[in-house]
């Protein structure tokens, strides 16, 4: 397989047929694959999300990220686009379905398609990862790191969102998780329960915990990166990914 | 983790942004979680924003928690050194 790719932005329709900015890379050359979406985390569609989907090309996946921000802030740098959809209250989750429902849809209409398509988000985007698992038809998710996925938001803490284990039941396909061991959201515990919920509802799930890591151990930009933990996650994710999205 | 939590407020001044221009400034919105930039996990952050002006128009700023913590104090400490009538 060569190693060449492009990278291009497109416009791709979202949620209620809104068109969105996305970022997609492609391997060359004109065999079938599978696709990847990938959920960007809260600071937004910046240049290390758009390194992972380049990534994802490189490992042979039609892959995309769809900017969660666009409609707030077109055109605007990342940050100051993340900026702006953090003080209007964020992504809605039926929001964040259509959109994610959108960018599939985009990589199932590829000449390329091989007609599966994964999954995978980081941080916030780990638990919209498995929001959209829950409700779209897609061939495999990664959760990583995403906090409330389950567990209850302490007293007094003002957040938006919700855990998702009323939902966990109509997942749809298997799942991938990746956590570190001295995260508090998702604590352990939380790792835990979730664990338990989808081994209860016979749900296909694997899930990696890396000791010495915290939360966003695979930002290699930031301090929180951990080079072990991230290293073997790639691994474990380019593993899945053949096992649920190849030939 | 991403805290998700956001206190917005409404302000009235300015700032020096963008180019080395200053604007009018009319939102302030403040939150613990990632920084963009700063070498910590968890910084303060607040935005110093003119939303009618874009996306663009906007101060950042990430501080660690005992920064935020010194900050409010030093602000409180000029504040209460200036005359009562002066602060309108």
């Amino acid at each position: 397989m060569s190693d060449s790719l492009s990278a291009e932005t497109i416009q791709i329709s979202g949620h209620d047929g809104d068109e969105i900015e996305a970022y997609l890379a492609r391997p060359a050359g004109d065999e079938a694959r599978g696709g990847v979406v990938v959920i960007h985390h809260m600071p937004g569609y910046d240049r290390g999300t758009k390194e992972i989907v380049r990534r994802f090309a490189e490992l042979g996946y039609d892959a995309i990220c769809p900017n969660l921000y666009w409609r707030e802030a077109p055109g605007a740098a990342p940050d100051d686009a993340a900026a702006t959809a953090r003080a209007n209250g964020g992504v809605p989750d039926a929001r964040l379905v259509g959109d994610v429902g959108g960018a599939a849809e985009a990589l199932r209409a590829l000449p390329t398609s091989n007609g599966k398509v994964g999954v995978i988000g980081y941080c916030s985007g780990g638990r919209q990862s498995v929001l959209a698992a829950c409700n779209l038809p897609l061939d495999a998710a990664v959760d990583c790191y995403g906090a409330f996925v389950t567990g209850t938001p302490p007293e007094g803490f003002p957040l938006k969102v919700t855990n998702l284990v009323d939902q966990l039941p109509n997942l749809r396909c298997p799942l991938l998780g990746l956590f570190g061991n001295e995260d508090s959201y998702p604590s352990p515990d939380q790792v835990d329960e979730l664990d338990e919920i989808l081994t209860r509802e016979s749900k296909p799930h694997e899930f990696h915990r890396y000791d010495n890591a915290g939360h966003a151990f695979f930002s290699v930009d930031r301090p929180a990166y951990r080079v072990e933990a991230a290293n073997d996650g790639w691994e474990q994710i380019e593993t899945f990914y053949q096992a649920n999205l190849g030939g | 983790m991403c805290t998700y939590a956001t206190v917005r407020t409404a302000l009235t001044g300015s700032a020096k942004g963008p180019d080395s221009k200053w604007f009018h400034v009319t939102d302030g919105t403040v939150y613990f979680d990632h920084p963009v930039h700063a070498m910590a996990e968890h910084t303060l952050n607040i935005d110093f924003a003119d939303p009618a002006k874009g996306p663009g128009a906007r101060v950042a700023v990430e501080l660690t928690a005992a920064s935020a913590r010194e900050l409010v104090t030093a602000i409180e400490a000029a504040l209460a050194s200036a005359p009562e009538e002066l602060k309108v």
